[in-house]
């Protein structure tokens, strides 16, 4: 396929991944940020690939895992209402919220509807004027800006049927506020390429200055991976601590100054609260006074809520990549895709599904790793382990629970007589 | 810094969309309500069809069909129920002998779309040729139904020497794809949200029978036969892996995706693996047929581009790998349920 097959060539692969071998003299941890990029390196097993001293480390950065509680359970309170069409991105449906997921109020009778894009809640309240359309706009910088869009949209056609429960979040706060964690122990950042073509990547270099960490803004093609994986074990072989641009053909350090404009008209910068991990000052978006009357959370009493977590599930350590899924206790045990205990067991862009999926069993990470932080200039070297050309069998430890433990009967048809 | 998650609530009194989906949902919905209220027999392989007792060259099969909306690109949900059941019985080596077909229709459905779904049915059955013998049609309150439904049963007498079944699929068996995957899922469900890609990708559903025809004269060595339908190739391939008892193991890189459907799957966030197909099969046969079924498979023009996309193993029972695009391995899952197109 034009522009997908060159980043899919597993001759160049190889190539990429040999030369990491050879560069990479010591372990090192890196995180991507991005979910997208988690479910790119765990369906394609690149995580496995790599040599062994080099550890992914799985970023806060799919939108449906921290969204806060608070909106997801505002937006059930909305979808409820018999006057509301409560339309969302599809992979908010499962998310559980405090009492109950979108999925389960849609079977109990609410007007839930998935949505492609924001326009098309637009286009759903132009043609129920007598319902009010809510839009639930979450996600990071790079759905913000058609989401300001709809809102600028529906502006324009003078919709009083239409408006959005906002909780978009940013990436550069979060990214801060894990290096200044004593949990944190990443030493190296992948930053997410679609959000950089929006936002540019300027905003990354007093990170990388500050905290003497390199940033290498990566795409999300296997070879994308591979290739900015081994920019940034480049950079700390070498003890640089640079943003470098492995996602050249889409990104540029300035971003998309359209997008941005568009971004600045409509919302603010308001404090946030990320799902698992807490409310993280400046980290997130909000609407402008300006567009108030297109605020749900304005037009609708949302008072009375409440929103409580549970300890039983450990996302934020996931999130902030303190802990692997695997070293989750009720990890493929209480908690699967069927019966999720967080968010990250929802999104096929989060951590603990996309480990799932791939059929990751608790074996893979036996013991619970103590998080520590790690200051890239002070690590030990360590040879690395010999390079593992093939990935190691998928065997579960003995009489520990598959992942992937066959499904019961999966097809309606016919039984044998 | 909290690092809490809360616990959700389970839905567990209502049926969710997703349990009609082909995936883990339905296969529960199945094992726990269905199977045990209907049947005494509570064990045993869940297939396509099911021979008539006392009549073990006779096959059964029957499917509703739901599809919204009626008309997509490359079909209808007539001919989508001519092909479904035709499909069905050829995946238990049977060619089809009678059709019923019942409707249920919504109060105000145009007597044109009524029409045009028959007829296309009728032409589609001509086509294969298969009688339409019995049926029945009700009509139902506004609202009490979407539009139209068609169930469609047929019978089939099987085609001597060819026994196929999810459970005879052995360790060694080549595993063979007659088609492109995921041109039907996406081309119903890009109509249905008008995403845009309906001039570029087109259902595939067809009748298969004359492809397992073709695999006739190879006989019992032809073990398994199943269309992947809804749940697509992942579903399909989970559910023999869990019948017969062995391992599967497919290869990315031979899988034919289109490009349409591989371009949208990319932008939406869905697998190709999941997405449902009307017009493929895949076969399962020892590795001393394999090119001869796959040569039998690519002389018919449905089959032009068939392929061998992995093999069978004894190692973990039950589980379907994929050996990745750049030489990993990951486990294929049994789709959960309705297919969530992801946020970004």
């Amino acid at each position: 396929m034009k522009y997908l097959d060159e980043y899919r060539d597993p001759a160049l692969a190889r190539r990429l991944l040999d030369e990491l071998r050879r560069v990479a003299t010591r372990p090192w941890r890196i995180m991507e940020v991005c979910g997208g990029q988690t479910h790119t390196l765990v369906r394609q097993g690149i995580d496995e690939l790599l040599p062994a001293g080099i550890r992914m480390i799985h970023g806060p950065g799919c939108p449906v895992c921290v969204t806060p509680l608070e909106t997801l359970d505002r937006a059930m309170a909305l979808a409820a209402r018999p006057e509301v069409i409560l339309t969302s991105f599809g992979d908010m449906l499962r998310v559980p919220g405090t009492s109950t997921d979108l999925l389960s109020l849609r079977a109990r009778g609410a007007d839930v509807r998935v949505v492609y894009t924001p326009t098309d809640a637009v286009r759903t309240a132009v043609a129920h004027p007598d319902r009010h359309v809510v839009f639930l706009a979450v996600g990071f910088e790079t759905t913000a800006p058609a989401n300001a869009m709809a809102v600028l949209h529906a502006e324009r056609l003078g919709l009083d049927n239409f408006s959005v429960l906002v909780s978009h979040v940013l990436v550069p706060p979060a990214m801060t506020t894990l290096l200044t964690s004593e949990e944190c122990e990443v030493q190296a950042f992948l930053a997410a390429g679609h959000v950089c073509a929006v936002m540019g990547w300027h905003a990354y270099e007093p990170i990388a200055a500050t905290h003497r960490v390199p940033i290498v803004v990566t795409g999300f093609e296997p070879l994308d991976l591979i290739e900015g994986i081994l920019m940034a074990v480049h950079q700390l072989e070498s003890g640089r601590h640079e943003v470098e641009n492995q996602y050249a053909r889409a990104v540029r350090r300035t971003g998309n100054t359209v997008a941005q404009d568009v971004l600045r008209r409509v919302f603010r910068v308001t404090d946030r609260a990320w799902r698992g991990i807490g409310t993280l000052p400046a980290s997130g978006l909000d609407l402008a006074p300006r567009y108030a009357r297109f605020d749900a959370a304005r037009r609708f009493d949302l008072t009375g809520l409440r929103s409580t977590e549970d300890p039983e599930c450990v996302a934020g350590a996931v999130l902030t990549g303190a802990l692997l899924p695997t070293q989750c206790p009720a990890y493929a045990v209480r908690c699967t895709p069927r019966t999720p205990l967080g968010a990250p067991m929802v999104s096929t862009e989060g951590t603990c599904a996309a480990f799932y999926a791939a059929g990751r069993t608790r074996s893979v990470d036996p013991q619970p790793v103590e998080p520590r932080r790690v200051d890239p200039q002070r690590v030990d070297p360590q040879p690395v382990e010999p390079p593992q050309l093939e990935p190691p069998q998928l065997e579960p430890r003995r009489g520990a629970p598959s992942a992937t433990a066959p499904s019961p009967a999966a097809s309606s048809k016919g039984r044998p007589a | 810094m909290t690092l809490d998650c809360p616990l959700p609530h389970q839905e567990r009194d209502r049926l969710l969309l997703g349990h009609g989906a082909g995936g883990r949902l339905t296969a529960e919905l199945l094992d726990t309500l269905v199977l045990p209220l209907l049947t005494d027999h509570t064990s045993g392989p869940l297939e396509d069809a099911a021979p008539v007792p006392t009549q073990p060259q006779l096959m059964l099969s029957t499917d509703a069909f739901v599809v919204s909306p009626l008309t997509f690109p490359g079909g209808d949900i007539g001919s989508l129920a001519v092909h479904g059941t035709v499909n069905d019985l050829a995946m238990r080596g049977a060619m089809p002998l009678a059709l019923s077909c019942a409707v249920i229709a919504e109060e105000g459905l145009p007597l044109d779309d009524l029409r045009v779904a028959l007829a296309s049915a009728g032409k589609a059955a001509r086509a294969v040729p298969v009688p339409v013998i019995t049926g029945d049609t009700k009509v139902v309150g506004r609202g009490a139904a979407d539009k139209l439904f068609l169930t469609t049963t047929g019978v089939g007498r099987r085609i001597p020497g060819l026994i196929p079944s999810a459970t005879r699929a052995r360790p060694g068996d080549a595993v063979l794809l007659s088609g492109p995957v995921g041109l039907h899922g996406m081309a119903v469900l890009s109509t249905r949200e008008g995403l845009g890609f309906e001039s570029d990708i087109v259902s595939d559903t067809r009748p298969l029978h004359h492809l397992v025809a073709a695999l006739g004269p190879l006989g019992p060595a032809v073990h398994t036969l199943r269309d992947p339908t809804r749940g697509g190739l992942a579903a399909a391939l989970n559910e023999i892996a869990r019948e017969a008892e062995v391992a599967i193991e497919i290869d990315e890189r031979a899988i034919p995706v289109p490009e349409p459907v591989a371009a949208a799957c990319d932008m939406l966030g869905l697998d190709p693996l999941t997405v449902a197909n009307e017009g493929c099969l895949v076969a399962f046969v020892p590795p001393h047929a394999a090119d001869k079924a796959l040569a039998a498979l690519r002389a018919r023009p449905e089959g032009a581009a068939a392929a061998r996309v992995g093999s069978v193993t004894a190692e973990r029972p039950g589980r379907v790998t994929l050996r990745t695009l750049v030489g990993a391995r990951r486990v294929v899952d049994m789709p959960l349920g309705e297919l969530l197109p992801r946020i970004c």
